[in-house]
C-alpha cells in the first residue's frame, strides 16, 4: 500500500512533462518530420526555471496566483484519481466534486491572472476559455453520476476500479458513451485539436494559449507543467474508465496504467494529425454533444 | 467631346507630347465615366512639375479589350473634389497622393495618412517627421463594443502592420489596418534613375515577389528604349515569374492549413515551396530569382542539362503537390472551416477593384496575363482560373488551380525553349515619354508607370503593388465575421506588407 502510494506521486510528479513531447513526436511523424525529442518538455522546464520573469507593470499578485494554483490544484486533484493502485492515495466520499472544482478555482485564477495583465488578447482568451469550460464541465458530471449509478460510490477511487462489474449489460453501452463523452472533454480541457491548437502563434485564434501570453521565465514554466499534468489527470480518468487494473498484480498494474496512458498521447496526437480545428462558434456545439452522450449514458441505466 | 485619354497597350511608350493636360474636374468626370463602364484604375499618382504645381496621373484598365487610358491633369491648386464619394477604388490612391503632394480631396470621407511618410516633393518637408500609426482610428461606441489592436509587432515572424478591430464579442463590427512600417523610400529612390542600383531595388520592392517587379521594370525601361528582348529571354522571364507563383501559391496553401491546424498539407507544402524555389535557384543561382531579370533580357541562360533537369524536377515536385494540396479538400473539417468564412461579394469587389486570386476567387477573370498580356504571354496563353464564392475556399482553390496551370505552362516552356541571344543591345531612353507595364505576378496586377524628363531620366517612377489594391479587401472581409478566423482570412489574401508601404 505505502510502496503504491510512492509510485503514484512519483508518477503523477515525473511523468506529465513525457505526455505533450509523445503528442507531438506522433504529429511530427503524421507531418513526415522527426520531430523535438521525447523529452523535450523537460528540457523546456528546466530552462524556464533559470529565465528571470518579465512583469507588466498593470500586473499584481494575481498574475502569480494564476500559474501557482493552477499547479497546485492539478497536484492535488492527482492524488484523489486512482493511477496503477487499486485505489488514489486520498479517496473520500464526494471527493468528485471537490476533484472538478479544484479545476474550477484553477481556472479561476488562471482567467483572472489573464484578465490582470489588462491585454485585449488575454481578456479574449479568458472569455472563451470560462465560456467552455461551462458547457464542459456538466459532461464531466454526468459521467460521474453514470459511475456512481454503476458502483454506488462517489469516490473517485470507487467509480473508477470496476465501473462494469456490476454485471448488467447496459453498463458496457454507458461506459462507451461516458468514454467519448469524456475524451472530448479532455481535448477542450487540455486545450487541444480541434477545440485549440496548442501550436498556434495567432493570438487571435488562442484560448488557453492567449491568457498565458505574458507570463515568462519560471511562471511560464509552472503553466507549461500545469497543463501538462492537468494531461495527464484527464487521462488517467479515462484509462481508470476502461482499464481492468484492479484484477491484475500491482506491478503489473503500473506497467499498464503507464503504458495506456501513453497510447492515449499517441492517440491524441492521430487526432491531431488528422483533422483541422473546428470554427470557434462551433466548439459549444461539441461540448453540448459531450454533454448529451453522457446523459445518454445516464437515461441508458435508468431503463 | 474630345478625348482626354490617350488609349494604348501593356508596356507601349507614350509620347507626353500626345497627352493633354486637361483640367481635373474633366479628368475626375472622365475617370468616373470610365469606370462606370467597367474600367479600372489601376494607378492614380501625382508628380511635382517643375512650377511646384502637381500634376494628376490616372491610368485605367479596360480589361475586356485590352486597352490601357491614360490621363493626366494639371491641379490649379490643391484642392478638388475628391474621387473616392463616386469611386471606391480611388480611396487609397487619394489619401497616397495627399500624403505624397499634399493635395486636398474635398469630400474624400477617410483623410488620413497611409504610409506616414514625409512629402515626395522636397519644397513641403515637414518640421517634423509623422509618427507611424499614431493617428486617428475608426471607432464604434457602445456598452458591449470593445477594440483589440493587433500588432505592428506580431507573434510570428512576419512584416509589420497594425490592425484595429471594433468588436461586439467575438463579432468583428470593423477592421481598420493601419500599414507604413515598411517604407523605404522607393519611388523617391527611383527619380533621376535608372540608377545602377534600380534594378536591385526594384528586387526588394516585395521580396517575395521578385521575378514579377523585375519584369515589369523592365518592360517599362524596354519600352521607353524601344527594345525588344529575345524570345529565350522572354520565355525564361515567363517560366522565372511562374515559377515564383508556384512556390508562393503552395506555401500558401500550406499557411491556410496550418492556420486550421491541419499538419499533413502544411508540412508538405513547406517542403514543396522550397522544392520551387530551388528550380528558379537552378536557373540564376537565387532562391527569389534575384539577378535573373535584367533590362533588355536576361542574365543566365538555362543549359540543357538544366532544362532536363528542371522538367524532371517539376514533375516531381507537380506529383508531391497535387498529392498534399488534395487532401485539403478530402478532409471536411478543412473545407468546413474554408467555406463561409471571409467571404468578399462579386459586386463589393468590382467596386473596390480587387486584383489577382483574390479578385478571381469572386468569379471575375481579370488577369493581366489574359486581359493586357505583354512578354511570352502573348504567344502563350495561361487559362484564367476563377472560384465563384470570393471565400477563403474559393481563393485557396483558385490558387490550386492556377498552380496546375502554371506547371503546364512551364512545362511547355522548357519543351520549347527557342534559340536566341539572352540580351537585346540596350539603346537610350526616350525623353518626355511615359509608359505603363503591368505584370500578374502571383499576388496580382502589378502596374508600373515611368514618366521621363527632357534628359531620358526618371522624373516619376509609380509602383502599384498588389496589395496595394487589396488590403482594403481584406478589411471588407472581415466585416461580420468571427475575429478568430481574422488570421485565416488574412492568410488567404497574404498580402505584401513591403510591397504596399514602398
Amino acid at each position: 500500500m505505502q510502496l503504491s502510494i510512492v509510485a503514484h506521486i512519483l508518477v503523477a510528479v515525473a511523468l506529465p512533462p513525457l505526455l505533450p513531447g509523445i503528442i507531438a513526436r506522433t504529429k511530427a511523424a503524421f507531418a513526415g518530420r522527426q520531430g523535438p525529442p521525447v523529452l523535450q518538455l523537460y528540457c523546456d522546464l528546466a530552462k524556464q526555471i533559470r529565465k528571470g520573469t518579465v512583469l507588466s507593470g498593470t500586473t499584481t499578485w494575481v498574475f502569480f496566483a494564476g500559474p501557482v494554483i493552477a499547479v497546485t490544484a492539478g497536484l492535488i486533484a492527482s492524488v484523489l484519481v486512482p493511477f496503477g493502485g487499486a485505489s488514489a492515495p486520498v479517496s473520500f466520499t464526494g471527493d468528485v466534486v471537490f476533484f472538478t472544482y479544484l479545476f474550477a478555482l484553477s481556472r479561476f485564477f488562471v482567467a483572472s491572472s489573464a484578465l490582470d495583465t489588462g491585454s485585449a488578447f488575454e481578456g479574449m482568451g479568458a472569455a472563451r476559455e470560462v465560456s467552455f469550460a461551462a458547457l464542459a464541465e456538466p459532461a464531466l458530471f454526468l459521467g460521474f453520476l453514470v459511475g456512481m449509478r454503476l458502483t454506488g460510490s462517489f469516490s473517485l477511487s470507487g467509480m473508477l476500479s470496476k465501473p462494469w462489474a456490476g454485471g448488467r449489460f447496459e453498463a458496457g453501452a454507458s461506459l462507451v458513451l461516458v468514454l467519448v463523452s469524456w475524451f472530448i472533454v479532455l481535448l477542450a480541457e487540455n486545450c487541444r485539436i480541434p477545440v485549440d491548437d496548442p501550436n498556434t502563434h495567432l493570438e487571435l485564434t488562442m484560448i488557453h494559449e492567449a491568457m498565458v501570453l505574458d507570463h515568462s521565465g519560471p511562471l511560464f514554466g509552472l503553466v507549461l507543467y500545469g497543463a501538462a499534468l492537468k494531461l495527464m489527470v484527464f487521462g488517467a480518468l479515462l484509462v481508470r474508465l476502461v482499464l481492468p487494473i484492479a484484477q491484475a498484480g500491482p506491478v503489473l498494474s503500473w506497467v499498464a496504467f503507464c503504458a495506456t496512458i501513453i497510447g492515449l498521447a499517441v492517440v491524441i496526437g492521430a487526432i491531431e494529425s488528422i483533422i483541422a480545428r473546428l470554427r470557434l462558434v462551433r466548439v459549444p456545439m461539441l461540448l453540448v454533444t459531450a454533454c448529451l452522450l453522457s446523459a445518454f449514458a445516464l437515461i441508458l441505466l435508468f431503463r | 467631346m474630345t478625348d482626354i485619354f490617350v488609349t494604348g497597350k501593356n508596356a507601349r511608350p507614350i509620347t507626353l507630347a500626345a497627352l493633354p493636360e486637361c483640367d481635373v474636374d474633366a479628368l475626375r468626370e472622365g475617370i468616373l465615366q470610365r469606370v462606370e463602364n467597367g474600367g479600372r484604375l489601376a494607378a492614380l499618382f501625382g508628380d511635382a512639375c517643375e512650377d511646384g504645381a502637381i500634376m494628376m496621373y490616372a491610368v485605367i484598365a479596360d480589361d475586356s479589350e485590352g486597352q490601357l487610358a491614360v490621363g493626366r491633369a494639371k491641379l490649379e491648386s490643391a484642392s478638388y473634389a475628391a474621387l473616392t464619394p463616386d469611386c471606391a477604388q480611388a480611396h487609397w490612391f487619394e489619401r497616397e497622393m495627399a500624403e505624397q503632394f499634399g493635395l486636398k480631396p474635398d469630400g474624400h470621407p477617410w483623410l488620413k495618412p497611409i504610409r506616414f511618410q514625409r512629402p515626395l516633393s522636397s519644397d513641403r518637408e515637414p518640421a517634423e517627421l509623422p509618427q507611424i500609426g499614431v493617428t486617428d482610428f475608426y471607432r464604434v461606441r457602445g456598452e458591449e463594443v470593445h477594440e483589440v489592436a493587433v500588432g505592428p509587432v506580431h507573434a510570428g515572424v512576419i512584416e509589420p502592420g497594425h490592425f484595429r478591430f471594433q468588436c461586439h464579442g467575438e463579432n468583428v463590427f470593423h477592421l481598420e489596418i493601419s500599414l507604413g512600417y515598411q517604407h523605404r523610400g522607393i519611388e523617391r529612390a527611383f527619380v533621376g534613375g535608372p540608377h545602377k542600383l534600380t534594378v536591385h531595388q526594384v528586387e526588394t520592392i516585395a521580396g517575395d515577389t521578385t521575378a514579377g517587379h523585375a519584369i515589369a521594370y523592365c518592360q517599362a525601361v524596354e519600352a521607353l528604349s524601344a527594345v525588344s528582348p529575345p524570345s529565350r529571354a522572354l520565355a525564361l522571364r515567363g517560366i522565372a515569374l511562374e515559377l515564383e507563383r508556384l512556390a508562393n501559391h503552395v506555401g500558401d496553401l500550406g499557411a491556410l492549413s496550418g492556420d486550421v491546424g491541419y499538419l499533413p498539407t502544411a508540412s508538405y507544402c513547406g517542403r514543396i515551396r522550397g522544392d520551387f524555389l530551388n528550380m528558379t535557384a537552378s536557373l540564376c543561382g537565387s532562391r527569389f530569382g534575384r539577378g535573373l531579370i535584367r533590362p533588355g533580357g536576361v542574365a543566365f541562360d538555362c543549359s540543357e542539362s538544366d532544362r532536363a533537369q528542371l522538367v524532371e524536377k517539376l514533375a516531381i515536385a507537380e506529383k508531391d503537390a497535387k498529392n498534399a494540396v488534395e487532401l485539403l479538400w478530402a478532409m471536411s473539417s478543412v473545407v468546413a472551416r474554408f467555406e463561409n468564412t471571409g467571404t468578399v461579394g462579386r459586386a463589393m469587389c468590382e467596386e473596390i477593384g480587387l486584383v489577382g486570386p483574390a479578385a478571381r476567387a469572386c468569379g471575375i477573370e481579370r488577369d493581366v496575363r489574359h486581359d493586357h498580356p505583354a512578354g511570352i504571354y502573348q504567344y502563350a496563353q495561361v487559362p484564367v482560373m476563377t472560384g465563384h464564392h470570393g471565400d477563403v475556399n474559393s481563393r485557396a482553390i483558385v490558387r490550386w488551380l492556377e498552380m496546375q496551370q502554371s506547371i503546364e505552362f512551364v512545362r511547355d516552356r522548357l519543351a520549347n525553349l527557342p534559340a536566341s541571344p539572352l540580351m537585346a543591345s540596350a539603346a537610350q531612353i526616350a525623353a518626355d515619354a511615359m509608359t505603363v507595364s503591368m505584370v500578374e505576378a502571383w499576388r496580382g496586377e502589378i502596374c508600373h508607370v515611368a514618366i521621363t524628363d527632357d534628359r531620358g531620366r526618371f522624373r516619376r517612377y509609380k509602383i502599384v503593388d498588389p496589395s496595394f489594391h487589396n488590403w482594403f479587401g481584406l478589411a471588407v472581409a472581415l466585416r461580420g465575421q468571427q475575429i478568430s478566423d481574422f488570421p485565416l482570412c488574412n492568410k488567404s489574401f497574404n498580402l505584401s506588407y513591403c510591397g504596399h508601404d514602398l
